[in-house]
């Protein structure tokens, strides 16, 4: 199967075409490389929310992408998850590292999974979820992944907000009075 | 059996310590008389929160954690961060520190494959392998000590190049080194490759195919050795790779096959430690003459990460695969933000689950092993049979697998 070659100005249009003002923002990054200046590209993208899970079977269209691993900030209101994929591997130098981030708001802080098109992500999906506080929906798994089973409930690891760990952590160096 | 059971199948716990595993990981095996039916695998035994304690470091310190989440590879996760900052600061990296930096980390994979051909054989019962493959992994390590100063945690990376440059006189104990390598690697390829034994323990045996490889995004010689051509150090440029020789690595450069089994596996492995003394050489031959590092006051980095507001992702073909970094600056503190951390084993965890299922107990040590796991090592099996509980140690089921081999050789 030949599959067409995209560059990465039409990654861009190619998803833009499809799901219009929904792609909110998005940026080209070259990195050279090399005595030819080869370039590596990433390609940053923000997503709204509801066209998500048809904007990665978008992608699966197009090449089937690896997903290497999702990662996760805490922007105060909301929850900003970035899909690290990458496209075009199995060819010298055409990698090209897709990111896709999706706001959730912390008060309903929910997404699809997409373990039905990838099941690779699964490991990655129980991760986001006892770390962040995000929730699957239809997450084949739910159980924990890295948290002991008596990790207190209602505590995220990576939440900078009152649900993070800083009341858990005991600075043992420090002197009491 | 003396009392009627309705149940046909039992559970076996492995782990979380475990022999074939360098670090604690717990398999529930759901067993039928030899046979694997199902396998659920639970983590996090050793999670030692590195992420979050490196968000309350500044890079330069994170550079010395990062090379302490693995013992193996402690040069890819910190060089996988420094480009992530390198990404993130956009700090450029002088050209000769390139080509150390594909030194330093294909001489880290030479060491690591070494470790991995000799617990292989170890699991198969075959210790003479084992102190063969280890004898010229100490070559190796001497080199990293004489190139680094240190045999393991090396502290070679710096943003924006590398700690230690290697030298003219330092040539000729890089090309011993290699050497006597490549006089070697013709007895380990035999042993390897043509032995009755090992072929009758690893072929057919663990089996992944090319579609679970893609669709569960595995990666390294795990994924490889199924036939999908996925290496970062030949997918994306970066470092000096683009202009070295490099290809990726599948068994069927060696047989005209792939097959996707335990037997694949040893042999990307094995061409991945000829690759990698080739690219050594490479490296040697073309570096050119420069600085190391791009700004040598740390002070100055410093002030870079703190001003910097962005964010920034960062790759390198670890032994077991691609390691991949995330790292996001807010431009308030020189602390990330955000730092994630991807290690090559947490992809190919659920892989595990297909290459499992139907074989047999005595093959769990060398299939759970041929991925190459990064996690840490089995120390007994509790068998729940009938509600008695009998606990199988180290031992005793290393004793079954090698009893299985001695089974074939008859």
């Amino acid at each position: 199967m030949v599959e067409k070659r995209l560059n990465p100005e039409e990654i861009v249009k190619y998803f833009k075409d499809e799901f219009k003002i929904k792609i909110k923002d998005s940026r080209i990054e070259k990195r050279k490389a090399g005595a030819k200046k080869q370039e590596f590209i990433s390609i940053w993208m923000k997503i709204d929310k509801g066209v998500f899970k048809k904007a990665v079977k978008h992608l699966c269209e197009l090449t089937f992408p690896h997903l290497a691993v999702v990662s996760g900030n805490d922007m105060g209101k909301n929850i900003e998850l970035i899909y690290h994929f990458s496209l075009y591997y199995g060819t010298r130098n055409e990698e090209v590292s897709l990111n896709i981030s999706v706001d959730l708001p912390k008060s309903n802080p929910t997404i699809e999974t997409l373990c039905d098109i990838i099941p690779g992500a699964l490991v990655t999906e129980r991760e986001k979820q006892e770390m962040l506080g995000v929730k699957i929906k239809g997450i084949p798994d739910s159980r924990r992944l890295f948290l002991p089973d008596d990790f207190p409930k209602g505590m995220y690891p990576w939440r900078k907000d009152e649900t993070g760990p800083q009341k858990m952590v005991r600075n043992l160096h420090e002197v009491k009075k | 059996m003396a009392e009627a059971t309705t149940k046909t199948t039992y559970q076996i716990p492995i782990g979380p310590i475990h022999p074939a595993l360098k670090e604690p990981v717990m398999f529930e095996f759901e067993i039928s008389g030899e046979r694997i039916v199902d396998v659920d695998v639970s983590l996090g035994h050793i999670h030692r929160t590195v992420e979050w304690t490196g968000m309350q470091r500044n890079p330069i310190q994170i550079l010395y954690l990062a090379e302490r989440i693995c013992g193996i590879c402690s040069y890819c996760h910190p060089i996988a961060f420094a480009r992530a900052v390198e990404h993130a600061c956009d700090i450029e990296v002088p050209e000769r520190a390139w080509y150390l930096r594909v030194i330093q980390g294909e001489l880290e994979r030479i060491c690591s494959h070494m470790l991995w051909a000799g617990v292989a054989a170890h699991e198969i019962g075959f210790d003479t392998v084992l102190y063969l493959t280890w004898q010229m992994r100490e070559k190796a390590l001497d080199l990293t000590e004489y190139l680094t100063g240190n045999r393991v945690t090396k502290a070679i990376t710096m943003i924006g190049g590398v700690r230690r440059d290697i030298t003219k006189d330092m040539l000729p104990k890089i090309h011993e080194t290699l050497n006597y390598f490549k006089d070697n690697f013709e007895k380990l390829r035999h042993i390897f490759l043509d032995d009755k034994t090992i072929k009758m323990r690893s072929q057919g045996c663990g089996i992944l195919t090319y579609d679970d490889a893609l669709k569960l995004c595995a990666v390294g010689p795990t994924t490889r050795a199924s036939g999908v051509k996925k290496d970062s150090r030949v997918d994306q440029a970066y470092f000096a790779y683009p202009d070295l020789d490099i290809d990726y690595m599948t068994p069927d450069k060696l047989t005209g096959e792939v097959n996707g089994d335990v037997y694949d596996r040893i042999i990307v492995r094995l061409l991945e430690v000829k690759q990698s003394i080739d690219l050594i050489e490479q490296c040697i031959d073309k570096m050119p003459s420069g600085e190391i590092v791009s700004e040598p006051k740390i002070p100055k980095l410093l002030a870079t990460f703190k001003k910097t507001s962005g964010e920034g992702i960062g790759k390198h073909e670890a032994p077991r695969g691609e390691v991949f970094h995330y790292v996001k600056f807010n431009g308030e503190s020189e602390k990330p933000y955000t730092w994630k951390v991807r290690a090559p084993t947490y992809n190919n965890i659920l892989p595990w689950i297909p290459m499992l299922k139907d074989e047999q107990i005595a093959d769990i040590p060398i299939v759970a092993a041929s991925t190459d796991p990064c996690m840490s090592c089995t120390n007994r099996v509790a068998i729940i049979h009938n509600k008695k509980r009998t606990i199988l140690d180290k031992e005793e089921l290393h004793r079954f697998s090698v009893e299985k081999t001695r089974r074939l050789m008859k």
